[in-house]
């Protein structure tokens, strides 16, 4: 079977949707579940639910140290979820990717452990009003600790990064850059690697928010070149309670313990403790073992799919979305209208009803989505925008859902007519 | 769509509230925002011989809240105060005549909330409202 090198080959939806069982219900009026609302978690396909279920069923045992075959077993297991996610960022070492429960807790880890080693009185700290609160709060709370600066790259109206502003903030020298590698309200794609470089000559440590990328776009830590890269299992198909920070090794290396206590230790005397290697370290406690395994199945599920041809179907059905909603009357859509500088998420209005009316019409035609500030309040101020109703795609929706889509809003129209 | 919240009778309350408006001077007035998704809302009363003798609402937000608020005010005008103060959540979710499930029920209790927070003298919580 001959596959065309340039245009990857498309996805084929209906045997993806088949892996997902939760797709498969109805409401009382037989109409079919279209689930648009991946950017807040995605759904799980039936082989990480059962690679999940299969490891509390067979495999159980606390990891690490146990000589008996199921804590080996489980040792090796959680291991190889970790080479799994190390292949799928491309990070060039395993031991370099942190398994943590979701991209907050990955953001918390740097600012505490990092932040407090690193950043003094009077230091400038960049983050930009695409971020998520959870790429905001933990920098505004380590600014204020240590009395330094937090300052928010600007967006311009179509949803992109201000350009200038920005670099007037790196004219600045800042210690660190945080930033999305995809807005979740907006769906921007920001060009992460150019923006590291340069953040990086001006002297800044870069940390990117891969929340939004890692499930939608092919991901390459080594080429993107930042410090560290977080993300969450649970919006890449995998269970919730899984998430990984990836970081470089003389970063990690340098810093102290985020959480300290069992399992990151290399030896422990009544005066004191000396910290165990990577990835221990930053591992204390027993881990979310089933999580992360069903995290791995989870990355080589999409690398079987291939992220290319995720992105490219996803830029399809966004390209399909945005050319069927602007036919609706008094449809607002936000965001850049460039698809290569926006991933699978349409943020709209529909004339002047609530969003969270929206939602709710949406909701009774089986339509999940979502309506509110996206946890991105300071950016919905930046918009002159209360709140908006957000449809985000995945590797099981297709046109067919974005039909369902559109006449849901056709209904909204009607009913606030 | 005979299960939709949207039916005819909150449409009608959304599209064409009754007793919009602010009261200058009034009795009581109370505001409260309902953080979750940004409806807001005031009540102002006038109250003669303990009966709610004049009531208008102001705000902006969702359909629910701002129907549900308008429903309650021609519940409540004319009534004796103390039985106002009495009224349930289940008498205002019962006049809605629509089942409001729990991603929506602050919305449409907003009204009360602020009417009952009025009548019993509550302090706003923010002076900025």
């Amino acid at each position: 079977m001959a596959t065309p090198l340039l245009s990857p080959a498309p996805l084929q939806v209906d045997a993806i949707r088949a892996d997902f069982p939760i797709l498969n219900q109805a409401n009382e009026r037989g109409q079919r579940l279209v689930y648009l609302d991946s950017a807040a978690s995605s759904q799980k396909p039936a082989v990480v639910i059962d690679a999940q279920a299969n490891y509390y069923r067979h495999d159980n045992a606390n990891i690490h140290r146990g000589v008996y075959a199921l804590s080996e077993r489980a040792t090796t297991e959680y291991e190889t979820a970790r080479k799994r996610v190390a292949a799928f960022i491309n990070a060039p070492d395993p031991d370099t990717c942190i398994f943590v429960r979701n991209t907050t807790e990955a953001i918390n880890l740097v600012a505490y452990s990092w932040g407090r080693q690193h950043i003094q009185a009077g230091d400038l700290l960049v983050v930009t009003l695409l971020d998520h609160h959870s790429n905001l709060v933990p920098w505004q709370v380590l600014a204020e600790t240590q009395g330094a600066e937090l300052a928010y790259a600007r967006v311009t109206a179509g949803g992109r990064l201000d350009e200038d502003h920005l670099g007037r903030l790196l004219d600045r020298e800042p210690k660190l850059v945080a930033m999305p590698h995809v807005s979740n309200a907006l769906g921007t794609i920001v060009d992460v690697a150019r923006w590291t470089r340069r953040a990086q000559a001006a002297g800044a440590t870069v940390l990117i928010d891969g929340a939004q990328s890692a499930p939608h776009l092919p991901v390459d830590v080594a080429a993107i070149g930042c410090d560290f890269f977080a993300l969450s299992g649970h919006k890449l198909l995998a269970p919730m309670g899984s998430g990984v920070l990836w970081g470089k090794r003389d970063r990690l290396d340098a810093m102290p313990p985020f959480l300290t206590g069992g399992g990151m230790i290399r030896r422990v005397t009544v005066d004191g403790t000396t910290w165990a290697e990577l990835p221990a370290k930053f591992e204390a406690g027993t881990p979310a073992v089933g999580e992360a395994i069903g995290l791995g199945v989870a990355v080589d599920y999409l690398t079987e799919l291939g992220m290319d041809r995720v992105r490219s179907h996803e830029r399809d059905l966004t390209d399909y979305a945005l050319d069927r909603l602007q036919r609706l009357p008094g449809i607002q859509l936000y965001g850049p209208d460039d698809l290569d500088e926006r991933a699978g998420v349409i943020s709209f209005a529909v004339g002047e009803v609530h969003p969270h009316d929206v939602a709710s019409i949406l909701a009774e035609e089986n339509v999940a989505v979502r309506a509110g500030h996206h946890c991105c309040q300071p950016l919905m101020r930046e918009l002159d925008l209360v709140a908006t109703t957000r449809a985000s795609f995945s590797v099981y929706n297709d046109e067919t859902d974005v039909d369902r889509l559109a006449s849901a809003i056709e209904r909204v129209i009607e009913v606030f007519a | 769509m005979g299960d939709s919240l949207y039916r005819e009778l909150i449409m009608d309350h959304s599209k064409h509230p009754r007793n919009k408006g602010t009261l200058d001077p009034h009795d009581y007035s109370y505001q409260d925002v309902n953080p979750l998704c940004g409806d807001e809302i005031r009540i102002d009363v006038r109250v003669q011989d303990d009966v709610v003798s004049d009531i208008k609402f102001s705000g902006r937000g969702c359909a629910i809240s701002q129907a549900a608020a308008s429903m309650l005010t021609e519940m409540v005008l004319g009534q004796p105060v103390a039985e106002v103060k009495t009224l349930a959540k289940e008498d205002l979710l019962e006049e809605l005549g629509v089942p409001i499930g729990p991603a929506r029920m602050k919305c449409a209790l907003l009204g009360l909330k602020v009417l009952k927070a009025g009548l019993y003298g509550v302090a706003p919580a923010d002076d900025s409202l």
